[in-house]
Formats: structure tokens, sequence, C-alpha cells
């Protein structure tokens, strides 16, 4: 049984999903993706997204045309593929937003052709 | 002469813990006054855009200044006043009342409070409380300046940077310049292992390909007006540079996440006793100080790793303080060895109603499978086992404790035993 599961490749993953950040083991085998270490069963759903398409929401922040906040903060509405973040965080440098925007406005639709918004995570605009 | 004003509970501090604790002190019916010495309310939160707040309070993922509003948009339709730009400049002792003076916008102002809660937060260690010599160039920031240059003025503080300490500011900081465009050379830690959360280990750097070396750290800088490059060293166990193992690194910043302090100066002002280990005030349950009517909650208690906790902290403070009492509280207290870096609250009340009570600890190091334990005079009142412990991630333990468990005056004392020492 030891020899079965070491000749598949054993990936430890840390969970993200909530702070207890359980290190979960995972080894991909015939009956599928056996997990174990992990507390709940978003764990599971979280390893086996993170072995075949890592996703990750993304928070950074955008500039404005107000002096008193000249930049304003924002995160994605869903995740996005973590090999984006980059882009994703590039293109919203060329961003100016032009209105005293509130929690949830949206400042950008289907970023990068990701199918996901983004939108504003402060208030600050709305109390000069 | 100044014109008196009296409130019921006056809070210092509307970050996290003092939004909550005036919310609480208010809705338990409390005249509450909360003073903050900026102009917006939420304190560190404000600057904090990563998210993972809230997921204990509300299972929502949120960012740091969504977290707050979720508070600061209570307030209006509560009865908490609120002074912003207002500085408490001295606290004076009547009876058990507070006297405060307080510098406003519109001239010094005198309060008179009943109870006081002390939310006043943490400050960030710096470069001089480690010891980093050299050059007193520009380019040495902490983590949190960081942060507020980056994410509330809008201006990046490095193009190519090298991140001293692991700590959960660091490693967030460490994404969030990457992101902006600038290169992280690396996370250096002195300990053998990272202060941050496992998670922001993960998501902070993995992620990104940021290189983590621990048993390292910053030895020398080197620059002139502004840092051109630090010198890095191997530590030994009792973190003492190895001679021979120096590299020099060129950067234009070197950025601190080397740990965090309660801020109490005017906790000590007053007199509240302190705990040498979490650096924070002496409380019982409610979070109330070995001084009647003073209260002490979230960072300035003892620094947490999660809001919630923090949010949860303030309003036990609020709670207690809307409607405390001078009756005798019957303090146990409560110790811990050195298997534990500490325990929050450090006495209960024997007199309490609540036998249901809620303690805060951290192990000394990294355990796996430990069992912690409880005793009084002898006695085992509890005992429980954990799968892993990790000295960066904080505990919250609720325990019952009924009156017959706490006669007598021994401490509780708390204790942890890993499995291999067992």
């Amino acid at each position: 049984m030891h020899d079965t599961v070491k000749s598949f490749q054993i990936r430890e993953i840390v969970c993200i999903v909530c702070p207890n950040g359980c290190r979960i083991r995972c080894a991909q085998t015939p009956d599928g993706l056996q997990c174990s270490g992990q507390k709940c069963k978003r764990g599971v759903d979280y390893a086996a997204a993170e072995l075949t398409h890592p996703m990750r929401s993304l928070t950074t922040s955008v500039k404005t045309a107000f002096p008193d906040s000249p930049v304003v903060s924002v995160r994605t509405d869903g995740e996005i593929e973590k090999a984006k973040l980059i882009d994703v965080a590039k293109a919203l440098g060329q961003v100016i937003v032009e209105h005293r925007v509130k929690i949830g406005d949206i400042i950008a639709k289907d970023i990068c052709g990701t199918g996901v918004n983004i939108i504003c995570t402060s208030d600050r605009l709305m109390h000069p | 002469m100044m014109q008196e004003q009296i409130f019921d509970v006056t809070v210092i501090g509307a970050g996290p813990a003092g939004l909550a604790a005036a919310l609480a002190a208010d809705h338990a019916g409390a005249k509450t006054l909360l003073i903050e010495r900026e102009a917006r309310l939420g304190g560190i939160l404000k600057q904090c855009i990563h998210d993972g707040f809230g997921l204990v309070r509300y299972k929502e993922k949120l960012s740091g200044p969504e977290y707050a509003e979720r508070f600061i948009e209570q307030l209006p339709q509560s009865g908490v006043v609120t002074w912003t730009l207002s500085f408490v400049s001295q606290i004076k002792r009547d009876g058990t009342d507070s006297i405060l003076i307080v510098i406003t916008r519109e001239g010094m102002k005198q309060v008179r409070t009943r109870s006081l809660i002390l939310a006043t937060g943490c400050r960030e260690r710096t470069s001089r409380q480690i010891g980093v010599h050299g050059r007193h160039c520009a380019g040495v920031f902490t983590a949190g300046t960081a942060q507020y240059y980056t994410n509330i003025l809008g201006k990046l503080p490095t193009k190519r940077c090298v991140i001293l300490g692991s700590g959960d500011i660091g490693l967030i900081m460490a994404r969030r310049l990457t992101l902006e465009g600038a290169e992280v050379v690396g996370v250096y830690e002195a300990k053998p292992t990272p202060s941050g959360l496992t998670r922001n280990v993960s998501q902070c750097l993995w992620d990104f390909e940021i290189p983590l070396h621990t048993s390292k750290t910053v030895t020398r800088l080197f620059g002139d007006a502004r840092l051109a490059a630090v010198e890095i060293a191997s530590v030994d166990a009792c973190m003492c540079p190895i001679a021979g193992t120096e590299e020099i690194i060129p950067c234009d910043a070197l950025i601190l996440s080397v740990g965090l302090i309660p801020e109490n100066e005017l906790a000590e002002s007053i007199g509240v006793p302190i705990d040498a280990k979490t650096k924070g005030a002496v409380v019982d349950e409610h979070n109330e100080t070995l001084l009647r009517g003073v209260f002490s909650c979230g960072n300035a208690l003892h620094v947490n790793d999660l809001v919630d906790y923090v949010s949860e902290s303030g309003e036990i403070a609020g709670k207690a303080a809307a409607s405390r009492s001078n009756c005798a509280r019957g303090l146990v207290p409560v110790e811990c060895d050195n298997s534990l870096l500490y325990i929050v609250p450090q006495r209960i009340c024997r007199n309490a109603e609540k036998q249901d009570r809620l303690f805060f600890f951290r192990s000394a190091r990294d355990m796996d499978n430990a069992t912690l334990t409880i005793t009084k005079g002898g006695n085992t009142l509890y005992a429980k086992k954990f799968a892993h412990l990790r000295p960066p991630e904080m505990e919250r333990l609720p325990i019952r404790l009924t009156p017959e468990q706490l006669v007598g005056n021994e401490p509780l004392r708390f204790h942890l035993e890993d499995s291999e020492h067992a």
C-alpha cells in the first residue's frame, strides 16, 4: 500500500480559503485525487482547482482624478486565472477613475476577457 | 475654565477594535464618545486593501476598507458621538472615572467618562529597534509605511527592494509591490521559520515566485542620499551573523516587517499594569484592566492576526464598559509557562455571572499533536488536543469554568505538551 501511494506524485498545497491555512497532501491516483490534511471539504475543492486551473481573486488600486484620494482600492468580483494576475494588474494601471465611486461600483467590466468585473472596495471618494 | 462633557463610555481609537467597542457600548444603552486622531475612521484597515477580512465574522472575503465600512455605516443610526481629528493629550483619574483632555479642531475639550476603552492599536518595530546599522539614508521603510505610500498616496516607494522579516504585512507587501511592477528580490527572515500565516506565504510569495530565505538577516546598509544596497548574512541558532556568509544585494529600498508592539503610552500614563509577554494591559475576561473602569481591546491588548477577533475583543470591552459596576471581581490569576508565548485574559472574575470564558493564546514554538491543559492547585480543569500549533497562528478557546472550579487563590495554569515529550 505504501509503495502504491509512493509511486504517485505527491504535492503539498496550502489552502488559502480560510485562515486555518491547512496543508493538504494531494496524490493523483487511478481512483482520482486523494487528499489528506484538510479540515473541511472546501480544501478538497481548492486542491482540485489548484492542481488543474489555479484561480485567485485580485486586490489592487487604480488612479483617480481626485487630489484628495489619488488612488482608490478595487478588487475582482470573482476569481481569475492565477496566470493572468500580473496582466490584469498591468491593465488596471491604465485606468483612471473620474467619478466619485462607492463600494461595489463597477470600475471595469470583463477585465482582459476574464468575464470578471473590477469593483471599488472603498468609500473614501464619497467622503472627501 | 473648560466646560466638562460627560459620557458613560469613551473609546480612544476608531480602528476595528474601537468601532466595535463604541457600537457595542451604544447598543447596551451607554452614552458613548468615540475619539479618532485621523480625519477618517477605520484605522489601519483603510490601507489594507487586500482581501481575507471578515472570513470568520461574515463568511466573506472582504478588503480592509469594506470590512471597516460594515461598522462605520452603523454609526449614523447609533447614538455614538464621533470626534475625528481629535487627540487625547492627557488622562487623569478621579476615583474610577477618567478625565480626558482632548485637542480638537474647535479647541481643547475636557471629557469625564465613567468607563474608558483604550483601542489604540499597535505600532511597527523600526530599524532602530532591530539594530540595522550603516548609513542613515532614505529608502528604509516599515511595511506599513510602504503600504501607506502605495495604497493611499498612490506612490510606489521602490523599484527593487529587499524585505526583512516575514510578518504578514511584509508578505502582503511583497505581493502588492510585485503587482505594481516593482521587483522584490526576496524576503529574508532571521528566524528558521516564517513569522506570517502559512496561507500568506503561499498566496503572496509562492504565487509570484518570490524567494523566502530563512535564518538570514540584513547586517549593513549602503548608499548616500538613497539606499543603494544591503548586506545579507546567514545567522546561527542565536541569531548572530556568521562571518564569511555576507552577500551584497543592490536595491533602492529595505522594507521591514519585523513585528508589532501594542501601543500603550496612554495606558501607562495612568498606571495600567502591562503584561511583559503581550506588551498589552493585564485584563480580565471582560477586557477590564486592573484599573477599575479602564478597558483595553484589539491590538493594543495583544497583537492579533485576524481582524474578526479584534472586533470581537472590542465588543467584549464595549458591552462590559456600558454596564460595569465597582463590585469586587474576585480576580483569579491566569498564568502560562514557557510552552506558551502568552495567554489572554490574564485574570478571571470568580464572581462573574457568565461561566463561559474566552481565552486567546499562542504556542511558543511549532507543535504537532499538542495537548493543552489547564490546572488549578493540582486539579486538571480542562484538556484539549491540537493537531498543529504555530506561534504566528493565534488560537481562540472558549471554555466553561464554574464558580466551584475557581474557588481558592491558586492561579489557573496553562501548559502545552508536545506528543514527542509526552
